[in-house]
């Protein structure tokens, strides 16, 4: 252990909810995209699934929105540091998309899009069982843009870059592909409770 | 998306020990902290790093720092911190931190934000946000680089203006709170984003905004309304 001379941090109670490494952001919720927030329209919004599936689907606003409505509340955790507790997003889960689309039982990762271009990869397994969702609103309202309004992936067991904003698609794969910030020295899979920060970790 | 570098991740993910060799005032708020990391790879300018603090009792503290210094062959790398009021890292680094002290840095991270230096470069930067873009001003005046670079940064008053003596011809501040005699107060705004747009180099700009959200979604809109193109912006925000 490296002891820093002088240090002692803050006072702190344990909590059990805070992956290590990671700090309580508190009420605050950082933004953190490498590029220009889009002017993008729930009318103009879009989410398609296709790659491995039996039926590619593409869902406009009001369609996603007739999907059973399904809700996280819970904690996220962003790569830079922060942990935000008892955030609540609603929206569909991603089962009810995949009952539509029937995915090959060959699919193994994903590839998850953004309506302005960013990408990031998952393990399939980790977009199913509840675990993740398409979600529109934060606190019971309308998803800013600059958190991904009008619409974003939301993975909330893993680090945050994985939870691609203004959510465009998903392209299910049978091999793994790194997406933008995996390809910029990002973690593969980015797990916060075994710190998956950069790749090597 | 803008183009990626590609920058090596095999150094990124070992912690190495850093020993502090100089501070230096910068203004009432941010001081430059230069670090001895003998096992530093190098580093593009405008590439962060991530800072380690550990207490007796082995808790830790880690915080992502963009690297002021130029790319350069001393061993050492420089910092500029805000001191962010509670702030736990940058607390101890305005108040504890003393010459000879260590801590831990990993790095160099994440070449989205990077500039090797090979197309002309539009920065803008507000408060802090200038630290990584001063890294590329001081990199293309070491290099003696031929391709343009020019900087627009936005400060409360002439005091808050980080590395106010170092700018040269290449920067055009503005002052949002105070400003010298004969120079105007106010926002960043079109006027201050056209000339620089229209400057029109071979190959076009490939601007670089840093600064908190709020200023990076004003820098990244004048932008995109001045003509340049979405693809061709990239942003730092600070959380």
């Amino acid at each position: 252990m490296n002891v820093t001379r002088g240090f002692t941090g803050r006072p702190r109670v344990h909590n059990p909810g805070l992956p290590p490494g990671q700090y309580d952001a508190g009420e605050d919720w950082p933004v953190l995209s490498a590029e220009v927030t889009p002017d993008l329209a729930p009318a103009d919004w879009s989410f398609r699934i296709d790659g491995l599936v039996e039926r590619p689907h593409t869902w406009d606003w009001d369609a996603a929105h007739t999907l059973p409505a399904s809700a996280y509340d819970g904690d996220i955790h962003c790569v830079t540091g922060w942990s935000k507790f008892g955030v609540r997003f609603g929206g569909v889960s991603l089962d009810a998309f995949f009952t539509v689309v029937r995915p090959h039982v060959s699919a193994t990762h994903v590839i998850a899009y953004s309506h302005t271009g960013y990408t990031t990869n998952l393990p399939f397994a980790d977009l199913t069982g509840g675990r993740a969702w398409i979600v529109w609103e934060y606190d019971g309202k309308p998803l800013p843009s600059e958190h991904g309004g009008p619409a974003r992936l939301v993975v909330p067991h893993l680090y945050f870059w994985k939870s691609a904003k203004w959510i465009a698609g998903l392209t299910l794969l049978d091999h793994d592909e790194p997406g933008f910030w995996e390809g910029n020295g990002y973690h593969e899979r980015g797990n916060p409770w075994e710190e998956q920060r950069y790749s090597g970790d | 998306m803008p183009g990626r570098i590609e920058v090596s991740n095999q150094e990124a993910a070992v912690w190495q020990t850093a020993t502090l060799t100089e501070i230096r005032r910068e203004t009432p708020r941010a001081a430059t902290f230069r670090l001895a990391v003998p096992r530093w790879a190098g580093h593009l300018p405008g590439q962060h790093l991530m800072l380690r603090l550990t207490a007796a009792d082995g808790y830790t503290a880690q915080r992502h720092y963009s690297i002021a210094s130029a790319p350069d062959d001393s061993g050492h790398i420089e910092l500029t911190l805000d001191h962010v009021p509670d702030g736990e890292v940058s607390g101890w680094f305005h108040t504890v931190a003393r010459l000879g002290d260590t801590v831990e840095v990993r790095g160099p991270l994440s070449g989205f934000f990077a500039w090797p230096g090979d197309r002309p470069a539009l920065l803008i930067g507000a408060g802090s946000g200038v630290v990584p873009l001063m890294s590329m001003v001081r990199h293309h005046r070491l290099r003696g680089l031929a391709v343009p670079l020019r900087l627009l940064v936005s400060a409360r008053s002439p005091e808050e203006l980080i590395y106010a003596s170092e700018l040269g011809t290449e920067t055009t501040p503005v002052f949002t709170r105070r400003a010298p005699q004969g120079m105007p107060v106010g926002r960043m705004a079109a006027a201050h984003v056209a000339p620089l747009l229209a400057e029109r180099p071979a190959h076009g700009w490939e601007a670089y905004v840093c600064g908190s959200n709020a200023f990076a979604e004003h820098a990244s809109r004048l932008l995109v309304a001045a003509g340049q193109p979405v693809d061709r912006i990239r942003i730092e925000r600070f959380g």
